[in-house]
């Protein structure tokens, strides 16, 4: 599989998560934040077997808990918004320490809370043990529209060139005395962003002649045929099957 | 179309002539047949129509008049597929060439898209990199090579679909001797019939028997390179020429 394009949230390490095929995961991810946002808010204790599953899964993965923490902070415009929610929402209030709650509004935050983390978490293990690549070839064989996973495929690959673009149109810029301070400079760099979006454009009628050279006619062929097997299909929706019966448990108690 | 035999040549243009959408016409009747095997250089000076009929060759662009015979298969929409298969056109920037995401996913593009699979797919991979000596960077992303590099592995994208005529487009530009040189060397080492558009003359004596002035749209000139390389006359009735201090006629070529 293709060593390239480490993204900054992969962790590398031979595991056996890290040794799934990558759809297997991505469904199993997927159907573990379905369940999670179908259990009921005042089930506190399936969230706190949901957490130790995460936690199961983390160990087998080798990801330390300090990297999955660190990864976690994505998470904190929701908290923000979770906090605000006692203080907004309507409804019969509760004192604490002299402020008075909503609390409506403090079930709304846990729930916002408890889930998102949650999903986050998942989501966080997912991308520290596979990688950006795999995770496309996942999509594809997901039968995601072959459309968006070629535009998101084309983004990885292009991504560089175009960043390239822009430093070198940059230095050119500054090069002959221009430096960008306040409203005034704008137009320059409208300028600039208007003639980036030309080069791109060139560049990709340039990029579809040499595919169409190669025999492309429409679709992307298959060059990394990803199977799973039943035992690794398995393997993969532990996680997933084990959260459904807590969140049935969760509904039933 | 006759059976294909050894006669049958690699790459057979006759008559053919193009005007762009706006009106400029590019080509002028242009003819030539190149042999199973050759090497043949195409020189001419900028905007001589050399790219125009490059794309010509594999059907991308298509004929006002005339024809494009490869090996005994007319170009045209009827036999298209198969003739991208066997025309093999390096584009001058590799970057334009090399649009997957790892050097390997790229060599394989047109044979998967040929229907080559498994086994089989992994093979020809395998031998493209390594006919270009570049097996052992299989699994980087293209944009981490250098120049030198993605010019030797857009060489091997094409040859992993195991051409009759590999066609390259300026393929010494923008290499430092060495990547030049080693270039070179694994243009010789091929047994496909090659095509090379290049403004580096000394290149085309090195690599090209046999050569063709494209000018203002028509072959303008067919022979050996050194001849052709010689005739000052020519040369300058035809914008080309030699760097400073470069006499083709005291360079003995191998080739
Ligand atoms: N898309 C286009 N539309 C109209 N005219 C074009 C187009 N592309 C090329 N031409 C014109 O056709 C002529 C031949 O161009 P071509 O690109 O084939 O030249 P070339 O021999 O490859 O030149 P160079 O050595 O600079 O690469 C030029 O006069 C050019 O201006
Ligand atoms: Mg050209």
């Amino acid at each position: 599989m293709g060593a390239g394009h480490a993204h900054r949230l992969y962790r590398h390490a031979h595991s056996p998560v890290h040794a799934l095929p990558p759809h297997t995961k991505l469904a199993a991810v997927f159907a573990f934040v379905v369940v999670v946002v179908s259990t009921p808010r005042e089930a506190v204790w399936a969230f706190a077997v949901y957490a130790v599953l995460l936690a199961l899964v983390a160990r087998y993965a080798r990801v330390p808990a300090g990297f999955l923490l660190k990864r976690l902070l994505i998470e904190v415009p929701f908290v923000a918004f979770a906090v605000l929610m006692p203080f907004v929402a309507r409804g019969e209030r509760v004192d604490v320490l002299g402020l008075s709650l909503s609390v409506n509004g403090l079930w709304g935050a846990w729930n916002v809370l408890a889930k998102g983390t949650l999903g986050v978490a998942a989501s966080v293990l997912l991308a520290a043990t596979t990688e950006l690549r795999e995770l496309l070839l996942g999509l594809q064989r997901l039968r995601l529209p072959p459309l968006l996973v070629q535009i998101a495929s084309f983004m990885i690959r292009y991504g560089d060139v175009i960043t390239d673009e822009m430093r070198r149109m940059r230095i050119a810029r500054e090069s002959r005395g221009f430096e960008a301070r306040g409203v005034r400079h704008w137009g320059v760099l409208a300028k600039s962003a208007g003639a980036l979006f030309i080069r791109s454009y060139e560049r990709g009628e340039r990029v579809h002649l040499a595919m169409v050279s190669r025999g492309y006619a429409g679709s992307m062929p298959v060059i990394d045929e990803v199977t799973a097997s039943r035992a690794q299909w398995s393997y993969a929706l532990a996680l997933p099957l084990t959260a459904l019966v807590v969140c049935l448990l969760g509904w039933a108690l | 179309m006759g059976p294909v035999t050894a006669e049958t040549p690699s790459l057979d243009v006759s008559g053919l002539a193009f005007a762009y959408p706006d009106g400029h016409q590019a080509l002028f009747g242009v003819d030539f047949r190149i042999g199973r095997g050759e090497r043949v250089a195409l020189l001419g000076p900028n905007g001589a129509g050399k790219t125009t009929l490059v794309l010509h060759l594999n059907g991308i662009l298509t004929a006002g008049a005339g024809s494009v015979t490869v090996a005994g298969l007319p170009v045209g929409r009827r036999h298209m597929a198969e003739i991208r298969r066997k025309v093999g056109i390096v584009f001058q920037d590799p970057d334009d060439q090399l649009f997957m995401p790892t050097v390997r996913e790229d060599v394989a593009f047109g044979p998967a898209a040929a229907g080559i699979k498994g086994a089989e797919l992994e093979a020809r991979v395998r031998g493209a990199l390594e006919q270009v000596g570049m097996a052992d960077f299989a699994d980087r992303p293209p944009h981490h090579l250098s120049f030198g590099q993605r010019r030797r592995v857009a060489v091997a994208t094409v040859l992993a679909m195991e051409p009759e005529i590999l066609v390259l487009d300026e393929p010494s530009s923008n290499l430092d001797p060495a990547s030049r040189r080693e270039l070179a060397d694994i243009l010789r080492s091929l047994d496909v019939t090659v095509l090379m558009v290049t403004h580096d003359l000394p290149y085309a004596l090195e690599l090209c028997p046999r050569s063709l002035i494209l000018s203002d749209g028509v072959i303008a000139a067919d022979g050996p390179t050194g001849e052709l390389l010689s005739d000052d006359v020519l040369m300058r009735a035809h914008r080309l020429e030699l760097p400073f201090g470069f006499d083709p006629r005291s360079v003995t070529t191998s080739a």
